[in-house]
């Protein structure tokens, strides 16, 4: 007998990013789920985004790693609240790590989350957690094909962020071939050609963002 | 390590399928796979057996069907199928305002499910 079934193969973990988002919605939280490769600079964005946030703004981070304190260190040296999980191996942040984050974060005091997955430009994009944004950190010296070759985490963004955009004449960065890329499987996300280094675009991103954020708190 | 908490999922959810219709094993799960997934047939046939062993799943047959990817040329209207890394360019009209149609479906479609047991 053949029984239709439909149904997505990764509910389980769907069903519990469901539960995450209803209580940051609760807590008023916006949570920005921030994908990257390995160094593409994803700790280097959020602390960069979270030195510019008008003072009345309290962010918060969850860093995700195989291993190691390092990121969770720099992000506490800044006086912000932040959690650690260690996937033990693991390649991506699931729901159920994401809910376990938030049980250790002081929620009534935040307004922003800054989900930082496992360096990883594959399965990240497809586990959902429950956060509002999915934003996707690339970074030039990866190089320009990056879209083609990871068409899935492109798909998934909400906003795309070209980091480390001073080096772009070093590497020969093709931008026109880049945004070509993204376009062919997201047309509407905005790319952000940034530099963490010099701060350069960081201005039009942070804006972005807090149009993002401000249009959510409104809604609570 | 993917393709481990894929398979765990696969195999959960239709393990609740079967039970919500009081079966007693599933011979077959047929999976929808776009090209945008990430998913390696292999790998997940690979964790499927242990997984499954001792449940209603054990020795079932996994079929995966690939969903297509449909790239539209915005320049020549034509559309064409492909696989990732994508193209960069139209193969028709050379056109590089390409579009992604699709591929990333990534769902169980059915099983196949009998009311005798495993040695029945």
């Amino acid at each position: 007998m053949k029984l239709p079934v439909i149904e997505n193969i990764l509910n389980a973990n769907d069903k519990i990013a469901q539960e995450n988002r209803a209580l940051l919605d609760r807590a008023k939280i916006f949570a920005v789920n921030v994908m990257a490769s390995p160094g593409a600079g994803k700790t280097s964005v959020i602390l960069q985004t979270a030195q510019r946030l008008p003072p009345q703004l309290c962010p918060g981070v969850i860093e995700g790693d195989l291993a190691s304190r390092l990121d969770a260190d720099a992000v506490a040296a800044r006086g912000i609240p932040v959690v650690q999980i260690n996937t033990g191996g693991g390649c991506h942040l699931d729901a159920p790590m994401l809910r376990a984050g938030l049980a250790q974060l002081p929620l009534a005091e935040l307004d922003l989350l800054f989900i930082e997955n496992v360096g990883n430009l594959v399965c990240p994009a497809n586990f959902a957690l429950g956060a509002h944004l999915a934003l996707v950190v690339a970074s030039v010296p990866e190089g320009h094909d990056k879209p083609y070759k990871y068409p899935g985490m492109f798909a998934a963004a909400d906003a795309v962020l070209l980091n480390k955009f001073d080096l772009q004449r070093v590497f020969d960065f093709d931008v026109e071939f880049f945004k070509r890329g993204l376009r062919m499987v997201n047309p509407h996300a905005p790319l952000f050609c940034v530099s963490c280094k010099t701060g350069a675009g960081m201005a039009e991103w942070r804006a972005w963002l807090l149009e993002k954020q401000n249009a959510f708190a409104r809604q609570e | 390590m993917h393709e481990l908490a894929v398979t765990q999922g696969i195999l959960q959810t239709a393990l609740d399928a079967a039970e919500r219709c009081g079966a007693r094993r599933i011979t077959t799960i047929q999976l929808v796979v776009g090209e945008l997934s990430s998913i390696v047939d292999d790998s997940v046939q690979f964790y499927f057996a242990p997984l499954s062993r001792g449940t209603l799943a054990e020795n079932a047959t996994l079929q995966f069907r690939r969903a297509p990817l449909n790239v539209h040329c915005l320049d020549c209207q034509e559309i064409f199928s492909a696989r990732a890394p994508l193209p960069f360019e139209c193969p028709h009209c050379g056109g590089v305002s390409l579009r992604v149609e699709g591929g990333r479906d990534f769902y169980i479609e059915s099983i196949e499910v009998t009311d005798e047991a495993a040695g029945d």
